[in-house]
């Protein structure tokens, strides 16, 4: 980076809701200082204004299931300083890896009439799995003050601080009563990734996952755990399948309780 | 080349990346097509064999911009497959949840996507510049519409705190109240949005689009209704099926709506504005009028004043929620699984959005339809882009591609078609 210069952002999506990338315009507070820090080159989510070449640091959003994309995010690395994902899609695949555990021209019927006007891959898989990646930020969708964070240190050139650890850690410093221990609600905070603030808890609700697997979760324990509350094996089959379906430690857990 | 059209049942997610392209032979627009190649993700496919508690969490994840959307027609559509109807402080927070999804969607892209097209800039960042008393209205009347999110739903994107039946935990009156504060600076916010971009200047335009929204016997629409059009359609929700249907074109993954026997037809604030103006609060009625809006409005660019009407209703009638709530004694109604089919049509920020799912006795959901706002109006927004095309066909290629643009913003389609949208590509002969 030449000295003066600020650091140019490129914002990219792949298969998504584009929910990561509107949390970054969600930042009210934060946003005009954002745009003084960095320079937006690509943002179409916020800005018609587009510049070639190359970027400093891009934000990645969105899975990859089209050929077109596949080759899409390895020009972008090649374009990239620092490439960092953002978001459930983007680290493990998403809901629509759902596919991974069907057969996607049985999808493709189900929603199109003309299945062979489709053109998809088998399987949504996480950019990692196509390219090299500095650093994934988890959740579905990103935490607003985790996204700041990473901003933020790129900027000053140190490692995100996100810690690893499991919900339950989150709950207890933020004082939660258990769910599962106080009112038998089925909860997946001690094998998921923190990041959230233990949001679902905080509300009379288990944790569904949506930040992914934390560091070496030990899911079959929790999930002897499930099934003392009353979770059938269909209903341990779908509750480590949904928006980090494909993240290894939730696909080989709903593996063991279901096809 | 002729089109192919093919019936189809069901849909695809409409958002992100599409094209428009047209032939021109001898002055002459000889075809005029929007493309989407978002790629598909197959909702109404993986929601099959789930368990119907499921569905509001799944398809909020279509719409990152709309979750709230997609949450309140799953839970309507479901409770009405199970014979649930909720009533009291838990209908009206679902109201108020609707209310924070509006100011903010709409406060997004009357600042940060249409604001900018009128005043000469690439987007809200460069505009900020030199409007930055106006941008930062804007992001903190968004931020408004997002602290009822937060408060009610947990986070701005993917609510966490909705479920059929209900919530999962209800504020109490006291709670709500920092939130009231907020909003009595919001609606004064709004009025001047509305007062702010009633000055921008407007290309005439009266394309005659069929208009159709929920339309309820007291309320502007949110969460229900009947199916209404400005051309004397009157529906039940479930008879949905029976007057719409949906069509599978090759140049495109999203699927186009049309009214059987009739043709393209158009969803959203027009639409509900025009059908419903006598149901917007008198603040907001008076500010339209002072904005120099009739009791209906069909020019697609004065869309941004009637958001910015919206967006002050939305502020308005979330305060008047505020200001009559008593906490429930439970947070949701019980809900037991049985047999049955239920549909739902809710009003997200871009328009009608229709859900229907069809349920096994222990509660599976067997089969889905989904029928987001941005498929309903993608015929119509051809029909704008091509008129366009056709008066403009003298302008070099770069003026005519941002005029396509435009045309395609107006109807907020969804953040990333609008602005990335078009490579436009131009067939002269």
């Amino acid at each position: 980076m030449a000295a003066g210069r600020r650091p140019r952002l490129g914002v990219w999506k792949f298969a998504s809701c584009d929910g990561c990338q509107l949390t970054l315009l969600d930042c009210e507070d934060e946003l005009l200082a954002v745009a003084e820090a960095l320079d937006i080159a690509y943002f179409p989510e916020a800005t018609r204004a587009a510049v070639k070449g190359r970027y400093d640091l891009s934000l990645v959003e969105g899975s990859i299931t089209t050929a077109h994309d596949a080759e899409r995010i390895r020009d972008i690395r090649r374009r990239s300083r620092a490439l960092i994902t953002i978001g459930a899609c983007a680290t493990s695949g998403g809901v629509q890896a759902l596919r991974n555990f069907a057969d996607v021209r049985e999808y493709a019927a189900i929603v199109y009439a003309r299945p062979d006007y489709i053109s998809t891959l088998a399987t949504s898989t996480p950019i990692a799995a196509h390219v090299p990646v500095d650093f994934e930020l988890r959740g579905c969708p990103i935490d607003k003050r985790q996204l700041v964070e990473v901003i933020t240190a790129f900027l000053v050139g140190r490692r995100p601080v996100t810690p690893a650890h499991s919900v339950c850690v989150e709950c207890k410093l933020k004082g939660n009563v258990c769910v599962t221990v106080a009112h038998g609600a089925p909860c997946l905070g001690p094998v998921t990734h923190a990041g959230c603030g233990a949001l679902c808890p905080s509300y009379a609700r288990g944790c569904y996952g949506c930040f992914g697997p934390m560091e070496s979760p030990n899911a079959p324990a929790l999930s002897a755990k499930l099934a003392e509350l009353g979770m059938d094996e269909r209903a341990l089959t779908r509750v480590y399948r949904t928006f980090n379906a494909a993240a290894p430690a939730f696909r080989e857990e709903s593996e063991r309780h279901g096809a | 080349m002729a089109r192919r059209t093919i019936k189809v049942d069901y849909l695809a997610r409409v958002e992100g990346e599409s094209a428009f392209k047209v032939v021109v032979r001898d002055g002459v627009i000889e075809r005029a097509e929007l493309s989407i190649f978002e790629p598909p993700r197959f909702f109404e496919a993986l929601l099959r064999g789930r368990d119907f508690s499921e569905a509001p969490d799944i398809t909020a994840r279509i719409c990152g911009i709309c979750p709230v959307a997609y949450q309140m027609s799953s839970i309507h559509a479901i409770e009405a497959a199970l014979g649930v109807s909720v009533s009291g402080p838990i209908r009206d927070l679902r109201r108020l949840l609707y209310c924070g999804e509006w100011i903010e969607s709409h406060a997004l892209h009357v600042y940060m996507l249409h604001a900018p097209d009128f005043l000469g800039y690439a987007g809200a960042i460069e505009m900020a510049r030199d409007h930055g008393d106006a941008v930062r209205r804007g992001l903190r009347l968004k931020k408004a519409g997002n602290e009822i999110l937060t408060l009610l739903g947990g986070r701005e994107i993917h609510p966490i705190n909705v479920r059929v039946g209900g919530f999962y935990r209800v504020p109490t009156r006291r709670e709500l109240q920092p939130l009231a504060e907020t909003l009595k600076w919001a609606r004064d916010a709004a009025l001047e949005t509305v007062r702010w971009v009633a000055g921008f200047k407007f290309p005439d335009a009266e394309p005659d689009h069929e208009l159709v929204a929920l339309r309820h016997p007291d309320e502007y629409p949110l969460n229900e209704g009947r199916i209404v059009s400005s051309r004397g359609l009157d529906i039940a929700v479930d008879a949905y099926d029976q007057h719409f249907e949906e069509t599978h074109l090759e140049r495109s993954t999203a699927l186009h709506s049309r009214l059987r026997g009739g043709g393209a037809y158009l969803v959203g604030p027009l639409a509900r504005y025009s059908l419903n103006f006598p149901r917007l609060s008198p603040v907001a009625q008076d500010a339209a009028r002072e904005a120099g809006l009739g009791p209906t409005c069909a020019n697609p660019y004065r869309s941004i004043i009637v958001r910015a009407v919206e967006v002050l209703y939305a502020c308005d009638e979330a305060l008047r929620i505020i200001g009559a709530y008593e906490a429930p004694d439970r947070p949701a109604v019980v809900v037991e699984p049985r047999a049955g089919v239920g549909y739902a049509a809710t009003e997200a920020p871009r328009g009608l959005l229709y859900h229907r799912y069809r349920l096994e006795a222990d509660g599976t959901i067997a089969d889905a339809r989904i029928v987001p706002p941005t498929s309903q109006n993608q015929a119509s927004i051809e029909a704008d882009l091509a008129a366009c095309v056709a008066g403009w066909l003298d302008v070099p290629d770069a003026v005519l591609r941002h005029r396509c643009e435009q045309t395609v913003r107006n109807y907020d389609p969804c953040i990333s078609c609008s602005t990335h949208f078009l490579r436009l590509e131009l067939d002269r002969g």
